[in-house]
């Protein structure tokens, strides 16, 4: 008898750990993008040209230029957007520019690196590599607070602080968003009536396999696991409190 | 019977596997411009290129060949490319007047190839038949250009190319790009220089900042010929030009804004205001994009407040930032609860709220700068009106708990829980034995 419910206990948390893997390898962000899909970059929020996750944006710009790309983040998971900016060799002058990234979500509003060379110095040898990972994101937050929510991020590629000699010098610049499965630690409760995705403008869509309907977590298997568990310990509980082998029946009395 | 119900299940697999797969595809559909609106004509891109012939282009210093063999090239190139959806056509300037008359030279600016459906045979010969003269009246030519692109509802783009400054003062070309900007025709005005100096560099790239558009210098027939591709490709893409609107100085005066994608000029120190009627369980999205076309002082911010018809601040979004930018955003969302019971509620027979969005910048112009206030500095506005959303009951989702301390409670719990039920069971049964 007890071996069958251990049996059974065994085959719950395996069943849980099954579904949990599942969740994570059916999360987008490991896909290596559509090839046939344009990339190149726009030059304004409302031009944004919209990449998938994984998949790589380009651009073929001038020093000075503004490059926006829009790409959809879905709630538990962190986006890392990463930069790689070449200048051609003959750019005597762009060295000293400062190249930085900054992403916006879907109204707009600037999103903080939690870390990355958001921004840094071109040196005149080799590409600029930059990078900026954002906060997880939630399913729900105050109107007044700016954390981020699943729906379109822009990302903004620019030089700041440049001389008049170094504009409209020719660069190529690649980016390319990924994210984090964060998990259930970062599940909250609540939910947007929709998307923070600008509803009058093409934009980055959806993800691949669509907006999570932040029903799943692994909280559940979590609480449901605990509560089999307590069931487990409160059988245990009781059996020690009868002793051993002293099977008395009713019927004997 | 089994076969049956298997047959079922992969029969409804199937028809959602297509209606997911068929899904994104009508979507995408819906959003590239050139099936039915541009079939009307309304929504067609239109383009200008707009060359410099002036004498200075018979200087031999791209790829060994002149300048002007180097920009015929390229437009041969170019006018091959070019997409069946848009709109193309040539101006020039400083190709005709031969004389040294300055002012009869600075009117010196002629539609070489009329904007329209592209006819690429007449137009490579239009180009064919050109050769360096004069002068370079940019100021001219850019509004001649904007003339040449009015009507229809689709972007506008000018694409310039010169290869010096212009020589017509004082009518200055980054004043008059500024001025057709602030008519709000949607219309962008992208540069490239012909080995540039820095003087030109600066008025180029000013031309450029003060629309949206990009500055490019250029020193070989590729460079040329790629971005000038790549800049009429760009106005063939799809994208939502804004609506002009113009914002009040105050909230009752406001003009009512439904969803959508407005624009703007708020000067320096002015506030904008509009109106959006917000329903009870909807949810008001807006984001406000405030553009630098000049030259600004390096630290700004931008302010967007959304209040109630008495001045009650409901939310605010607001931003700021130093160094070089194109603009600066931010955005707020405002969900209406279901059930209103708060006095502030706008209408009196519908129970719609008047929301009031406020919109204002702190740029200030920077010392010496030319333009100082008018035009207004382009606010771009964006409206959306989407569900209200869920809100949470707990923290954490649904309520439910993970980690280590989680399970260690409830087995702490149920153990004891079952000690005690135990204790409990066999007292019982002791006091039932002994009776």
């Amino acid at each position: 008898m007890r071996t069958t419910r251990l049996a059974a206990l065994a085959g719950l948390l395996g069943l849980g750990a099954l579904l949990t893997s599942g969740a994570a390898f059916a999360a987008p962000g490991d896909g290596d993008g559509k090839d046939g899909k344009r990339a190149d970059a726009g030059t304004s929020f409302r031009t944004a040209t919209g990449i998938e996750q994984g998949q790589k944006g380009t651009a073929s710009a001038s020093t000075g230029d503004y490059l926006y790309w829009s790409f959809p983040a879905d709630a538990g998971r962190r986006p890392t957007v990463e930069a790689t900016v070449k200048l051609p060799e003959s750019a005597s002058g762009a060295s000293g520019a400062k190249w930085r990234i900054d992403v916006y979500d879907g109204l707009r509003r600037r999103q903080p690196c939690m870390y990355g060379m958001q921004a840094r110095t071109a040196t005149g040898s080799g590409p600029v590599e930059l990078a900026c990972t954002l906060r997880t994101v939630r399913a729900w937050s105050d109107t007044w607070a700016d954390d981020p929510l699943p729906g379109t991020y822009y990302i903004r590629l620019t030089a700041t602080g440049l001389r008049t000699a170094d504009l409209g010098q020719p660069v190529t610049a690649e980016v390319e968003a990924t994210s984090k499965d964060i998990g259930g630690s970062a599940a909250v409760d609540g939910t947007l009536g929709a998307p923070l995705v600008p509803g009058s403008q093409p934009s980055a869509g959806e993800p691949e396999d669509g907006w999570a309907s932040g029903w799943w977590t692994d909280r559940w298997i979590w609480t449901g696991a605990g509560g089999v568990l307590a069931a487990l310990a409160g059988v245990g509980g009781y059996t020690l409190t009868r002793g051993r082998g002293q099977v008395s029946s009713p019927s004997g009395a | 019977m089994i076969t049956r119900k298997r047959f079922a299940v992969g029969l409804s697999a199937l028809v959602a596997a297509l209606s997911m797969g068929l899904a994104p595809a009508a979507a995408y559909a819906a959003d590239t411009p050139d099936d039915s609106e541009t079939a009307e004509g309304g929504a067609k891109p239109k383009v200008e290129l707009v060359l410099d012939v002036s004498g200075s282009m018979r200087a031999r210093d791209i790829d060994g060949k002149s300048r002007m063999a180097a920009a015929k090239q390229a437009f041969n190139e170019v006018l091959d490319a070019t997409p069946e959806d848009v709109d193309l056509g040539i101006r020039t300037l400083g190709a005709n007047y031969r004389g040294e008359d300055r002012r009869t030279g600075c009117k010196d600016t002629e539609q070489l190839y009329p904007v329209g459906p592209l006819d690429r045979g007449d137009a490579k010969t239009a180009v064919a038949t050109l050769s360096p003269t004069g002068f370079t009246p940019i100021g001219p030519a850019l509004l001649k250009a904007a003339d040449d692109l009015k009507g229809g509802e689709g972007s506008r783009r000018i694409v310039l190319i010169s290869d010096g400054e212009d020589t017509c003062q004082p009518l200055d070309p980054c004043e008059v790009a500024r001025e057709i900007a602030a008519k709000g025709i949607n219309l962008t005005i992208d540069t490239l220089g012909l080995v540039p100096n820095t003087k030109m560099r600066a008025q180029l790239s000013c031309i450029a900042e003060a629309t949206g558009g990009t500055y490019t210098s250029v020193r070989h027939t590729d460079e040329l010929t790629d971005r000038v591709g790549q800049l009429v490709d760009r106005a063939a893409d799809p994208a939502v030009n804004p609506v002009a609107v113009t914002g009040a100085d105050r909230c009752s005066a406001a003009p009512q804004l439904k969803p959508g994608l407005y624009t703007d000029r708020a000067g320096f120190g002015e506030h904008r205001w509009y109106r959006v009627d917000v329903a009870p369980g909807e949810e008001l999205r807006a984001s406000v994009s405030v553009g630098a076309d000049r030259a600004v002082n390096n630290d700004y911010g931008v302010l967007l407040r959304a209040v109630t018809r008495h001045d009650r601040e409901i939310v605010r979004g607001s931003a700021a930032g130093d160094g070089r930018t194109d603009v600066l955003s931010t955005g707020l969302r405002y969900p209406k609860p279901e059930r209103d019971d708060d006095n502030d509620s706008g209408g009196s027979g519908d129970d719609k709220e008047i929301v009031c969005l406020q919109v204002s910048h702190s740029y200030s112009p920077a010392a010496g700068a030319a333009a100082k206030g008018k035009p207004g500095l382009p606010v771009e506005l964006a409206v959306d009106i989407v569900d209200a959303p869920d809100g949470p009951s707990d923290v954490a989702a649904f309520g439910l708990g993970r980690g280590w301390w989680l399970l260690g409670a409830l087995v702490l719990t149920g153990f004891v829980g079952g000690l005690l039920w135990g204790w409990l069971s066999r007292w019982r049964f002791a006091v039932w034995r002994t009776n």
